[in-house]
């Protein structure tokens, strides 16, 4: 079928932490395609906003045809998304994105603040040997979540939650290991675990987020910069819509 | 009914089935929307810039959102024409569709090379970027002073085989005079507007919401200018127009036709629906359907 633009309908919507919502959406056409990395596009019924915001899948339900969202309030399309209710409708455009590049390796899964998300629905797909590390600034949301697939390890800034620190003092104080390691959260974390990965010689998957025009490849707007020359852009660049949003972590400059 | 309604607009000899196409650098070279549009529906295809050499654009942030639109500071990131000849000309030359190559350059000899380096590619079209706000050597030096813009039109019209288009900057005090200026160089079309040269601060980050600083400003908010500019060109030169600015939607495109264009390219709307291009041309027909126009001839300058 590939990528569309369609009516969702909302499902449900409620609140998980400070300013960080789940909403459910009825979506079969993009839920009975879409895999764990992937993302939507989602537009704001404000019709001076043009461009949609591109939010990762949290959850794919092929059964039941949902799609679960789940972000932080970070500006007006967000703060808009946040009062959907059960009934409204809100149109999207997806799947878009390549999504992660799963094997059977050992898997560590690492998600940091709103990179969280996509890590549950890559815990459901990854039949596999796995542990998961979040990273928390203070509130902890979705952990409870990930406990039936694999065992969860926390780390906090403040120390309340697990680890006082980040996902790597996490990694090394419960002595988690893996042969891959699959992350997404912001990028200081991500360099981090690019450097962690890279001295464990250790495969390394990272998602990130840009600011997004098209979200479909063409617009040029989100790329990131590459270690070689990239194939299509035949510059150092790559598009982390399109050829993205994840990347082996060697392949990109952080 | 509809057989009897024409839609088929001439552009310096070249005939486009429909006056729909896309505004240069927001559709790729349509492989990326070819999943949402049937590409063979579309009057023509304008692909994304393209220079004789690959060109890696500028630092990101390149898009902020803006009231009624977006700018952009892409840096007409390229890969480069020979790269360009062998994978997206093929595969947009497989629909039965118009082909418009948008050629950059940073000199003079950029543009002539990389028009020569189109000569023997089956294209329809070149559009001459003389008017991207968003690089510093090239593009803009070319399209906001008339002998610059002759200079360069001259030069270009003297390398390519096929027919070109002068796409000018609003970025001037006057366009008519650009507008005369490509005429008298030889252009065989204009197309009209590129990008108003903007600025937007992120109060947050205490800096720049682009990383260029400034930023082209496209969408609706735009339109009215583009309007406004497509008319006076109209009035100015004898040369067919392609009016672009902010057309979201099939009033948009009629008004640029009304005021003198002969096709209109769809852009930043693109972003917002991926359908827009086909649903325009839709609305075309049935609004000539319902005011009895057989000919969209009859629309094109209708407003003096």
């Amino acid at each position: 079928m590939g990528k569309l633009k369609m009516t969702a309908k909302v499902v449900s919507q409620e609140t998980l932490a400070t300013d960080v919502y789940s909403l459910v959406l009825e979506a079969p056409e993009i839920a009975s395609q879409a895999i764990a990395g992937q993302f939507v596009s989602v537009y704001t019924h404000d019709g001076s906003k043009m461009l949609p915001r591109p939010i990762s899948l949290c959850g794919i339900d092929r059964e039941a045809g949902t799609l679960r969202l789940v972000y932080r309030v970070v500006g007006f399309g967000t703060k808009e998304f946040s009062q959907l209710a059960a009934g409204d409708t809100v149109d999207i455009l997806g799947p878009l994105g390549n999504g992660f590049m799963k094997s059977d390796k050992k898997a560590i899964l690492i998600g940091g603040g709103i990179g969280i998300p996509p890590m549950l629905q890559l815990a459901k797909e990854l039949d596999c040997e796995k542990s998961v590390v979040l990273g928390y600034r203070d509130e902890i949301f979705l952990n409870e979540e990930f406990e039936p697939y694999a065992q969860v390890y926390m780390s906090s800034e403040d120390g309340q939650h697990g680890v006082k620190g980040n996902v790597i003092d996490a990694i090394k104080e419960y002595g988690v290991d893996g042969a891959v390691i699959y992350a997404c959260g912001p990028t200081p974390m991500l360099r981090g675990i690019k450097a962690y990965a890279m001295e464990k010689g250790i495969e390394c998957q990272i998602s990130m987020e840009e600011k997004m025009a098209c979200g479909v490849g063409a617009c040029l707007a989100c790329v990131w910069k590459t270690k070689e020359i990239a194939e299509h852009s035949q510059v150092h660049n790559s598009r982390r819509c399109n050829d993205g949003p994840v990347f082996y972590a060697e392949e990109v400059e952080l | 009914m509809s057989d009897k309604i024409n839609m088929s607009v001439d552009i310096a000899g070249v005939t486009l089935k429909n006056p729909i196409t896309v505004a240069s650098g927001t559709f790729g070279s349509g492989m990326e929307y070819s999943e949402f549009v049937d590409l063979s529906q579309l009057g023509a295809v304008t692909t994304k810039g393209v220079a004789n050499i690959p060109w890696p654009g500028n630092p990101t942030p390149r898009i902020a959102e803006t009231y009624g639109g977006m700018m952009n500071a892409i840096g007409l990131q390229n890969p480069g024409i020979d790269v360009f000849k062998k994978r997206d000309i093929p595969f947009l030359r497989d629909y039965d569709t118009k082909i418009i190559v948008n050629v950059c350059g940073k000199s003079k000899e950029d543009y002539v090379d990389c028009v020569e380096k189109l000569g023997d590619c089956d294209v329809d079209l070149l559009e001459i970027n003389v008017s991207c706000p968003n690089v510093k050597e090239g593009g803009i030096a070319f399209g906001q002073q008339p002998d610059a813009l002759y200079d360069i039109t001259k030069a270009v019209k003297a390398a390519a085989k096929q027919p070109i288009i002068m796409k000018l900057s609003p970025n001037v005090t006057d366009i008519t005079e650009m507008a005369r200026a490509a005429e008298a160089g030889g252009a065989d079309a204009v197309s009209l507007i590129n990008t108003l040269t903007g600025m937007k601060i992120d109060v947050n980050r205490r800096t720049f919401a682009v990383a260029n600083k400034t930023a082209g400003v496209s969408g609706p908010a735009i339109h009215p200018i583009a309007v406004r500019m497509v008319y006076q060109v109209a009035n100015a030169i004898k040369l067919p127009i392609i009016g672009m600015g902010g057309v979201a939607t099939t009033e948009d495109a009629l008004e640029m036709i009304m005021v003198g264009a002969s096709a209109v390219a769809v852009g930043t709307a693109n972003f917002h629906n991926p359908y827009a291009t086909v649903e325009i041309i839709k609305g075309i027909e049935e609004y000539m359907k319902k005011n009895s126009i057989s000919d969209i001839h009859e629309l094109i300058g209708c407003v003096k």
